[in-house]
């Protein structure tokens, strides 16, 4: 399904305005895009971890969601969700449930990399039919910017400050969208806000694959980042164009690359800018930087060479051609 | 779509916390606005690029062609000006709420 | 299991019982699968992991239709189960100690929800060190989680109280979940000969259809779940809770009379052991009730005026009727198998003695802690509490007011 504008807005906006996301968040119009990426006839449950999309979406007694919602707490948002999409099952079963539905489970980097990362993990192993999305803005937003397992080493945080002793978070980023590939799952991909063409085709084929699916999105905050209120989109594009953020998708084990730059920009392109790495371009952190650049080049090359392996295996399951 | 009304005792409202869908559109979140999202007919493609990335929902689409913005909700953010595709001077421009109030007066 | 196949005979009023010889585990799952609820969310843990693999059995061999989620973690167990409630199914899980202390985040989250969640908790003692023996510092301390509690004397009590948890923890004017605590190994693992109603469909009508109002599958009528609720609301929603709690009482004394009306085997929210003109009381739940009640015959024997207060329903807290029996003793000692750290006397025995502040009473009540860790309790043990309450009664000063029973000193 190629994602078409014109015929999207005839689709009902089923996350309403007057939420309190911070202007220019990234996170919401994604939201907006998933909520829309079901069939006339399919209903959506959903659920969402604790963190700024839950928090803004939801300010007693306002609630922006048009469809079904449920926030439970921080780590569940799949737990929780599995329970609703076993519900549906054994009620659809039962003929008291006559309407189809489709899940999508929600959280933020914290609530799905770090402290809901066995929930998700349980949830995917067990098959429920449901499509688990990360909106990743590479921390703890909610709670005033603190670290997380998916903040890019050399990034300061409010937990990973760039004193005299440290110069920011002393980790690489956890690859959390490999973590899921080893799930088997049907559905894994990895998407960004700025290319809603491709992340709405993901969404969709996630909705739609029969099982459990995992995408990870890349999702902007510019408080956490420091950079313009209106500059989210653009940095999105810029970690895809610098593969830092590879856009690709594993359907049943197959890699697919789907989108390689013509021109690699250099990591520093997507770097500078962006107030919480400032402090990378002087001299004393440069090799920062350049650890930065070897790692995702490092990355970038195996995903190629996965792409290519997934080829032949492709090729090589392929019936004969007579 | 339910009047949501914040005196409600105890008693009034419903067990569990449980609220009533889409009822935030009752917020306003337009008084947070510095700057304001202008639209320029002559120059719109109508390629909705502006309403799909409106964290607020805040460009009215209307048989697939933009028609406005909702200023009730618009926080004037700038990202449709920002995705606006058309080269040169762009469809949506944004201005300072307190010129646009003074271009109002006027 | 062993069944001894046997009708109550024609002509009873009441309905068909089938005999059986069960342990509290395989009681329990006999009423789930009476009940057959919609979803289920197992996780094992000694002593509660019987009661699992015989639902499991169940569901497997198809003798109930449940989905049943295995999930990762008892954290996720309830996650799940509030998950399958707040979608409009009826929904269960079960546990011990540890599993009940990994989920308490989301224990809270469930009762503030209102969702009406029947979960077994078979009482073990809360790490650490590690035990796997029965002590109440499990469900005691998580006494003010928002659940109605129900604690049963052993397997023929908690298959009772399985069976009408659902139609407490459903009733339109409580919506709240509900625990049904039996003890670990004492009542767990302990085959008894246990009435099970014969007919299924008996059960099924006693316990009706559940008929949720606002759900997450309902096409018609969307909702959101667990909203940030902020000072100007939370305190109404607390209170709208407590309301629940407040109607609970009549709910689990209809409840109880209605069963007793099927079955034979009425329930309240205490049970007076002897009480009438008792004279010395002990105060116990769960299967140390039976003890006592072993030891109060006894004395009764020797012409001592002894009596048992077991609570049943320790949530809501039956105060007044509390102070209503005990009020008329001498010497009153309140048994609790878990502490209060840092408080003089156990929980129950502190929530006794704040009742009767209440209602006036002038009654010496000491607290006796016992059965730690699965630590034993006998006939004599409680004989010896008897004996100080004989003291007291006669105008002996209270001494100590937590006193040990069974404790190497
Ligand atoms: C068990 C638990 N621990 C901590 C918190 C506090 N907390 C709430 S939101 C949050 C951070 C959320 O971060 P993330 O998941 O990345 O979402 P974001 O806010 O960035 O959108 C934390 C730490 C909590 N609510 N529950
Ligand atoms: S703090 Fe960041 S992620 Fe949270 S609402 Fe604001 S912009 Fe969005
Ligand atoms: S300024 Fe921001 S909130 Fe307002 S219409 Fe444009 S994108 Fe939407």
């Amino acid at each position: 399904m190629a994602l078409n504008l014109k015929k999207l807005s005839h689709k009902p906006e089923m996350l309403a305005p007057g939420h309190r996301a911070c202007s220019g968040c990234t996170a919401p119009f994604m939201i907006r895009l998933a909520l829309k990426m079901v069939e006339d006839d399919e209903k959506l449950v959903t659920s969402i971890a604790t963190g700024c999309m839950e928090v803004v979406t939801t300010i007693y007694p306002f609630s922006a969601w048009k469809c079904s919602n449920i926030h439970c707490a921080f780590e569940n948002s799949a737990a929780t969700l599995s329970g609703a999409e076993a519900a549906y099952r054994v009620l659809a079963k039962r003929g008291k449930v006559k309407e189809k539905f489709k899940f999508l489970a929600m959280g933020g980097d914290g609530g799905t990399y770090d402290i809901g990362f066995q929930s998700l993990s349980g949830a995917m192993e067990r098959g429920h039919e449901m499509l688990y999305i990360c909106y990743d803005n590479e921390g703890y937003m909610n709670t005033g910017i603190q670290r997380s397992s998916a903040t890019p080493k050399g990034a300061e945080t409010n937990t990973s400050f760039a004193g005299t002793a440290k110069p920011g978070k002393e980790q690489h980023r956890k690859d959390l969208t490999a973590c899921l590939v080893a799930h088997d799952i049907p559905y894994v991909a990895q998407a960004s806000v700025h290319n809603i063409r491709d992340l709405g085709d993901k969404i969709y084929k996630g909705l739609h694959c029969g099982g459990p699916a995992f995408i990870n999105v890349l999702a902007p905050c510019h408080r956490g980042w420091r950079i313009g209120v209106d500059q989210g989109v653009e940095y999105a594009r810029l970690a895809v164009e610098a593969n830092f953020w590879p856009l690709f998708e594993v359907e049943k084990g197959l890699y697919k690359i789907n989108y390689k730059p013509k021109t690699q920009l250099p990591i520093t392109d997507w770097l500078k800018g962006q107030g919480r790495f400032k402090h990378l371009f002087n001299d004393k952190n440069k090799h920062i930087i350049d650890e930065l650049q070897a790692e995702a080049d490092k990355k970038w090359k195996q995903l190629l060479r996965r792409e290519a392996e997934s080829l032949e295996d492709a090729k090589a399951a392929a019936p004969a051609q007579a | 779509m339910a009047e949501v009304k914040k005196v409600k005792g105890w008693r009034d409202v419903a067990i569990g916390g449980l609220v009533e869908p889409g009822t935030s559109e009752q917020y306003n979140t337009g008084s947070w606005r510095t700057y304001r999202p202008v639209w320029h007919a002559d120059r719109c493609i109508h390629c909705l690029q502006c309403w799909a990335f409106c964290p607020d929902s805040s460009i009215v689409v209307k048989d697939e062609k933009f028609s406005g913005f909702d200023y009730y909700h618009c926080k004037g953010c700038g990202l449709c000006a920002k995705m606006c595709p058309v080269k040169g001077e762009k469809a949506i421009t944004m201005i300072l709420e307190t010129e646009a109030a003074k271009a109002e007066k006027k | 299991m062993s069944t001894t196949a046997v009708s109550k005979g024609a002509g009873s009023k009441f309905t068909p019982h089938e005999i059986m010889g069960l342990s509290g585990n395989e009681a329990a799952a006999e009423a789930l699968k009476q009940v057959n609820p919609d979803v289920a969310a197992v996780f094992p843990i000694t002593p509660q992991t019987e009661l699992m693999h015989k639902f499991a059995e169940y569901v497997a061999n198809g003798a109930v239709d449940t989905e049943l989620i295995n999930v990762e973690s008892e954290h996720s167990a309830m996650s799940a189960t509030v998950g399958a409630s707040a979608a409009g199914a009826r929904a269960v899980t079960a546990t011990s100690a540890n599993g009940l202390a990994l989920m308490w985040e989301i224990v809270a989250i469930a009762s503030s929800l209102r969702l009406p969640i029947v979960m077994p908790v078979v009482n073990r003692a809360i790490s650490g060190p590690l035990n796997i023996h029965c002590d109440h510092s499990d469900t005691m301390g998580c006494r003010d989680l928002g659940w109605i509690q129900l604690y049963s004397e052993d397997s023929q009590e908690a298959y009772d109280n399985m069976i009408q948890a659902f139609r407490i923890a459903e009733d339109k004017s409580v919506m709240l979940p509900v625990m049904v605590t039996f003890d670990g190994f004492i009542i767990s693992h302990t085959m008894e000969r246990v009435e099970i109603i014969a007919d299924d469909g008996v059960v099924r009508k006693f316990v009706g259809e559940y008929k949720p109002e606002n759900y997450l599958l309902n096409a018609q009528h969307p909702v959101t779940y667990g909203p940030l609720d902020l000072p100007d609301w939370l305190f109404e929603h607390k209170r709208q809770e407590v309301q629940g709690f407040l109607n609970a009482p009549e709910v689990i004394k209809k409840v109880g009379r209605e069963y007793g009306q099927i079955t034979g085997r009425s329930y309240d929210l205490l049970e007076n052991y002897r009480m009438d003109d008792a004279e010395l009381a002990v105060v116990a739940l769960g299967s140390t009730a039976g003890t006592a009640k072993a030891a109060i015959d006894e004395l009764r024997d020797e012409g001592v005026k002894a009596g048992l207060v077991k609570i049943r329903c320790f949530r809501p807290f039956p105060g007044k009727e509390l102070c209503a029996t005990l009020g008329r003793c001498k010497a009153v000692s309140v048994m609790d198998r878990s502490f209060s750290f840092g408080l003089e006397g156990g929980p129950v025995f502190n929530e006794i003695r704040g009742a009767a502040y209440g209602a006036g009473l002038k009654v010496p009540m000491v607290s006796h802690i016992y059965g730690i860790g699965g630590r034993d309790i006998n006939v004599t043990q409680i004989r010896g509490i008897f004996e100080g309450l004989k003291k007291l009664a006669s105008g002996g000063r209270i001494e100590t007011v937590e006193n040990y029973v069974g404790l190497r000193e």
